[in-house]
């Protein structure tokens, strides 16, 4: 048996009936993180006593109890922006370099709860500002269909692990796409839940306004079993909601999916956002592809209907001036003091400055010195309330197409993987990479991609948009295309 | 083109050591980033009243009591500071 190739359920199954042990598991996995890891990158930092004690544990717990949690004993890989006691928490950046977590992250707690073993922490962009992984201080994820490729980002690690068969499934977290997107490009399984879903007590905050965690997996039953486990109200977080999940039953026949013609080279305004940032739109096997998959709900018996989003157009500005103002303010805490890199100097601000120059990459000083552009006096007005009127007006587009359809399918990206270095000279083409995804988080909506085809080698993500808190209508018509596409 | 002189003084307000080359790299990047923004200019403007917020989106705080944690938190809380003494973290004098 390769127990690489099993999911969550079937890993259940198999450590139920005594087929297997969890530490045999986990060492399937270390192994084949020893093996192929090096030429991929995923990890940051592989936690192999923390797991090889987890599994023995699990292993007890399996062994004398005859009902377990479905997450018991199943290897899973953690983005190095959320925190496990004990362990190295960089997210990405210099300035954390040899952070040790204090605490546990609310979802790492609830996991652990559950007995799931965690194998190690992923690479990132680092605390989330990226596409590709490239922006990790410490190395880039390849993308596992095509080593010259990005795997994506923010969640890069996350996703070219599950992908890479590294890891059962992954945490991730997804700020303007950073759980789709690299899970488009890698071609596995991530849900942005909507914002309150999850607890995001124990994650660096990029922007608090659109930060969520969320699960990656092979397949989408597996993902919403990790979505099940790491949702609810939390004290800890004071944005997380009250909210119970209900499995849900979609029929494809009747149900009415909304398709943006803002997203396609053919609907009215002929391109995606702003035209110098924009000039070609969606790649053609994308369109091709996306196009395909909705074609298959159609003869399914689902309703296609044209939406308009026409705000679509300002989301991109909009995102990127409220992120990096959230950002600008998050990130201040990293001033040498309380944790992480030390710079010594003669005076406070000396200390303050020379570390913080030190610390952060060129990414992460364009964010925060854009965020401090936008929120200084004199600005404040032209850029961050501009920016949040026009999340207003993203909103009501999303509310208004809500009125007339069930969920949304839409790309997750305009292209495909890309070549490592290809956007890395010119900030706003990669910022582009997030075009169909930064929506949702301004919204506050979920979405989820599903692998729905491959453009060469590289897979190609499909996202499926729903109302706030419908995570199980997505998730159903979600695995209803996912057989669909089999 | 935003200004060198104005680049350091954003540098500055956001605590960040920049070097001469960053400056300059910064000047082209924050230039074409802000001529991108314009793009709102276009955008309609938003009634007043329109802006509604869902019941989803208050922020829900707990009550204000104080929860038991274990000393072992503290402890590491500050050992994960670079400069500490008796378990405080030290901190460069500020006047």
């Amino acid at each position: 048996m390769n127990f690489l190739d099993l999911t969550i359920a079937q890993a259940h199954e198999g450590l139920k009936k005594k087929e297997f042990t969890s530490a045999e598991l986990t060492r399937a996995y270390l192994d084949q993180i020893k093996k192929t890891d090096g030429s991929i990158g995923a990890y940051l930092a592989i936690t192999e006593k923390l797991a090889l004690q987890q599994a023995e544990e699990a292993d007890k717990v399996i062994a004398t109890q005859k009902d377990f949690p479905v997450l018991t004993g199943i290897p899973f890989c953690v983005k190095d922006a959320i925190l496990v006691e004990g362990q190295i928490a960089t997210a990405g950046s210099k300035i954390l370099e040899n952070y040790v977590a204090p605490y546990d992250a609310t979802v790492i707690r609830k996991l652990k709860e559950q007995g799931s073993v965690i194998l190690g922490k992923t690479n990132m962009d680092c605390f989330g500002f990226g596409s590709s992984t490239e922006n990790s201080a410490f190395k880039v994820t390849k993308n596992p269909h095509d080593l010259e490729r990005v795997a994506g980002g923010s969640s890069g690690g996350s996703a070219a692990a599950v992908a890479a068969k590294e890891a059962c499934y992954a945490l991730a977290e997804d700020t303007g796409g950073s759980i789709r997107q690299p899970a488009s490009f890698c071609g596995v399984v991530g849900l942005k839940p909507t914002y309150g879903a999850v607890s995001r007590y124990g994650v660096y905050a990029y922007a608090s306004s659109l930060d969520q965690i969320g699960p990656m997996a092979r397949t989408v039953e597996d993902v919403k079993t990790i979505f099940k486990a790491i949702c609810g109200k939390d004290p800890k977080d004071a944005t997380s909601v009250g909210y119970e999940f209900k499995d849900a039953n979609v029929e494809m026949k009747g149900l009415k999916i909304g398709v943006p013609k803002e997203y396609f080279t053919d609907g009215s305004s002929g391109r995606v956002g702003n035209s110098r940032v924009s000039p070609k739109g969606i790649n053609p096997e994308v369109e091709r592809i996306i196009k395909n998959a909705i074609k298959k709900a159609e003869d399914a018996g689902a309703k296609i209907i044209e939406i308009s989003l026409p705000a679509t157009e300002y989301a991109l500005a909009c995102y990127y001036i409220i992120a990096p103002c959230e950002a600008s303010a998050n990130l201040a805490r990293f001033d040498g003091i309380k944790y992480g890199l030390s710079e010594p100097a003669d005076n406070l601000l000396d200390v303050y400055l020379i570390t913080r120059g030190k610390g952060f990459n060129a990414e992460a000083k364009r964010r925060i010195m854009i965020g401090t552009y936008a929120l200084s006096s004199g600005y404040y007005d032209a850029y961050y309330k501009k920016a949040q009127e026009v999340r207003q007006l993203v909103r009501q587009d999303f509310t208004d197409a809500f009125k007339k359809v069930d969920v949304i399918f839409a790309p997750v990206s305009p292209f495909p993987a890309f070549k490592v270095g290809e956007k890395t000279d010119d900030p706003l083409s990669m910022y582009l990479a997030d075009i169909y995804t930064i929506s949702l988080n301004l919204a506050g909506l979920p979405g989820l991609s599903l692998p729905a085809g491959k453009a060469g080698n590289l897979p190609v993500g499909l996202q499926i948009i729903g109302n706030h808190f419908e995570e199980n209508k997505i998730l159903s018509v979600a695995s209803k295309i996912e057989s669909m596409l089999k | 083109m935003i200004s060198k002189e104005e680049v350091q003084h954003i540098a500055k307000l956001a605590r960040l050591e920049l070097t001469p080359q960053e400056v300059e790299k910064m000047q082209q990047d924050l230039t074409a980033i802000l001529d991108y923004f314009d793009v709102l200019q276009k955008a309609p403007k938003v009634k007043v009243g329109k802006q509604s917020v869902s019941k989803f989106e208050l922020n829900q705080s707990r009550n204000d009591v104080v929860a038991q944690r274990s000393a072992s938190l503290a402890y590491n809380l500050v050992e994960a500071a670079p400069d500490k003494k008796d378990g405080y973290i030290k901190v460069k004098s500020i006047l």
